[in-house]
């Protein structure tokens, strides 16, 4: 198993196993809904929907058969925390999904994993075949007489776009992972047509802490709007480049001390679809309600070429872009044919605004959130480093 | 009696369609089987899973198009994905490709000639903090140099051995 280059302690480390699934399972099936709704929990793979109010929609919904489905598809770019915590943490993991799944009523669990992240697969096998063997999943899960839950593992193979919820569950149900039109949410129409929670790796982690903490705990930590604590995966230009684990909220500059980035020139906040904060606003607090991500922080130096990080971002959208709409299908490409014309210093600026103006377009008409937010690194690069980008002489690279 | 690869494959589909559930949801587990064991899902391989799901033959096809690790080309026995996302960018990715395709003789997206390499381009693949990253088949590799490279693909000649049985008895008789 590959260790992070750093890992600073996590309360996750802190967690005895399977307090939380007791505790859950002692609790009617509303109170534990009122505990993770109170806690104010919001996902952690990047929309920050609050999770009580998914599980209550799920739990409310009336069918004869519904899903637990844990989104371990992290293609986010800079992104490595879930592995991590499925290497680590795997049991807390599952015991979330179980914890989820007695909250709506469901007896099947499914993690979808990543295809790049197959080598994990043993090792997660091996932890479900424990938890069976001890009682924690199959028919009276921990004793709980009625109560049948169990968990699958099902493989993706190879495309970002799958980590969106809808996408996700097109993939399970055999198809191309192109994502659905939202409403109906997954929560009343999810896989197979049935009430489904999609959930996040850290979001089900937190959930089995929050039911060994309480919600208190959790509440007392962060932000008003944005509670409690965040793995973060940090790379790029810092000393000490790895997982983190910070109070919500916490400014760009406390973070960047942190892993010894201090003298950054920018920092990309929630990946290729996350926004590229400046030096000038490091003060700025890590989010929901400010700059948000699902965990990806990117740390440039001095020395990089922030037209280039736009470039790279780009390609990464042309290439993920599942096609199904002509915004982000067509937009991405001609947002990155404008960055090469702005390498060789052809780009006017006025053109440069219609860039502006079409990048604004995708974040509202594109179908789902890859075309949404696929324009925002390149809108806030622009922004932010327009002296930087423009006016380049050929060749040079500036 | 010789068995071709054909009823090979279509025996193994069988096996793998019941392992899965016979109905469209084990549509994508069955073709990773296939990519895992034939590298390649074959027009063939398509025809007799959408035969055996009643579904039509472009439904497949337009699934293993979908999905990067699936592959209706043939792949070599050892497919090599180099990242190429903005955190292994900065780390140096450019020199590991550079040598990589210096060292197989092909460029990315290409297969080598003996069929025992394919090079490809991934994005992130979530090891980004100890880049640049290599993942081969499902073995993953991180903090790759121009120097390392060698010594990754030595790593998968020497394992080929191992492969090689099994696919000549794969394709062999039975
Ligand atoms: C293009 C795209 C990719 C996504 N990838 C992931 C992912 O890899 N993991 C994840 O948990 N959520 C991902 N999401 C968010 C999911 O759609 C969904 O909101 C999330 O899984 C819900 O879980 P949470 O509320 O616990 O965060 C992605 C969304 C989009 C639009
Ligand atoms: S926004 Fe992009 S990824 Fe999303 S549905 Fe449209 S084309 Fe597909
Ligand atoms: S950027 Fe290469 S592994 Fe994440």
């Amino acid at each position: 198993m590959i260790t992070p280059n750093h890992k600073a302690p996590l309360t996750f480390a802190t967690i005895e196993p399977d307090v939380g699934l007791r505790a859950a399972m002692a609790k009617p099936r509303a109170d534990l809904i009122a505990e993770i709704t109170a806690s104010q929990l919001k996902g952690r793979g990047g929309a920050g929907f609050p999770t009580g109010v998914k599980w209550n929609l799920a739990a409310a919904a009336q069918a004869d058969v519904k899903y637990v489905i844990c989104n371990a598809d992290e293609g986010e770019p800079g992104t490595f925390k879930d592995r991590v915590i499925l290497t680590d943490h795997a049991d807390l993991v599952f015991e979330g999904m179980t914890i989820g799944g007695y909250a709506v009523g469901s007896k099947t669990g499914i993690l979808y994993l990543r295809g790049e992240y197959t080598y994990l697969r043993p090792h997660l096998d091996a932890v479900l075949a424990a938890r069976r063997k001890k009682g924690l999943l199959g028919v009276n899960v921990a004793g709980k007489q009625g109560f049948e839950f169990d968990i699958e593992i099902r493989m993706g193979s190879g495309a970002y776009i799958c980590g969106e919820e809808t996408a996700l569950i097109e993939s399970l149900e055999g198809c191309r992972g192109e994502p659905r039109n939202r409403p109906p949410f997954p929560v009343d129409t999810g896989l197979n047509g049935k009430p489904s929670i999609v959930n996040n790796v850290e979001t089900f982690a937190w959930a089995t802490c929050i039911l060994v903490k309480g919600s208190a705990w959790f509440k007392a930590i962060g932000t008003q709007r944005s509670t409690g604590l965040k793995i973060f995966s940090v790379s790029g230009d810092c000393k000490l480049p790895g997982i983190y684990e910070f109070p919500m909220g916490i400014t760009v500059n406390k973070m960047l001390e942190a892993v010894g980035g201090a003298d950054a020139k920018a920092v990309q906040i929630g990946g290729a679809s996350g926004h590229c904060v400046p030096a000038s606003e490091f003060g700025r607090a890590i989010a929901f309600e400010d700059v948000s991500t699902g965990g990806s922080i990117i740390v440039f130096g001095h020395q990089r070429d922030m037209l280039a990080v736009a470039k790279n971002f780009l390609e990464f959208f042309v290439e993920e872009s599942c096609g199904q709409c002509t915004p982000c299908r067509d937009g991405n490409p001609k947002l990155l044919e404008g960055v090469e014309m702005l390498e060789h210093g052809r780009c006017s600026m006025r053109y440069l605004n219609e860039l502006s103006s079409l990048g604004e377009t995708m974040q509202v008409a594109s179908k789902c959130g890859l075309g949404q937010s696929a324009p925002n690194a390149f809108l806030s690069i622009i922004k932010h480093f327009k002296d930087e980008v423009m006016g380049r002489t050929q060749g040079a690279a500036h | 009696m010789l068995v071709t690869e054909q009823e090979r494959l279509k025996s193994d589909i069988g096996t793998w369609l019941q392992r899965f559930g016979n109905d469209r949801a084990a549509l994508i587990p069955v073709l990773q089987e296939i990519q895992k064991k034939y590298a390649r899902v074959s027009e063939y391989g398509m025809q007799v899973l959408a035969d055996q799901l009643g579904i039509h033959p472009v439904e497949v096809y337009s699934v293993v198009s979908f999905y990067s690790f699936l592959d209706h080309r043939p792949q070599g026995k050892f497919v090599i994905r180099l990242c190429r996302t903005i955190s292994c960018d900065m780390q140096g990715k450019a020199r590991v490709a550079q040598q990589l395709e210096s060292d197989l003789g092909i460029t990315f997206g290409e297969t080598t000639p003996d069929g025992k390499f394919s090079l490809e381009w991934a994005n992130c693949l979530g090891m980004c903090d100890q880049g640049p990253a290599v993942l081969v088949n499902d073995i993953i590799y991180t903090r790759v140099t121009p120097a390392t490279v060698h010594d990754i693909l030595e790593t998968c000649r020497k394992t080929f051995g191992v492969y090689a049985l099994e696919s000549s008895h794969e394709e062999g008789h039975a």
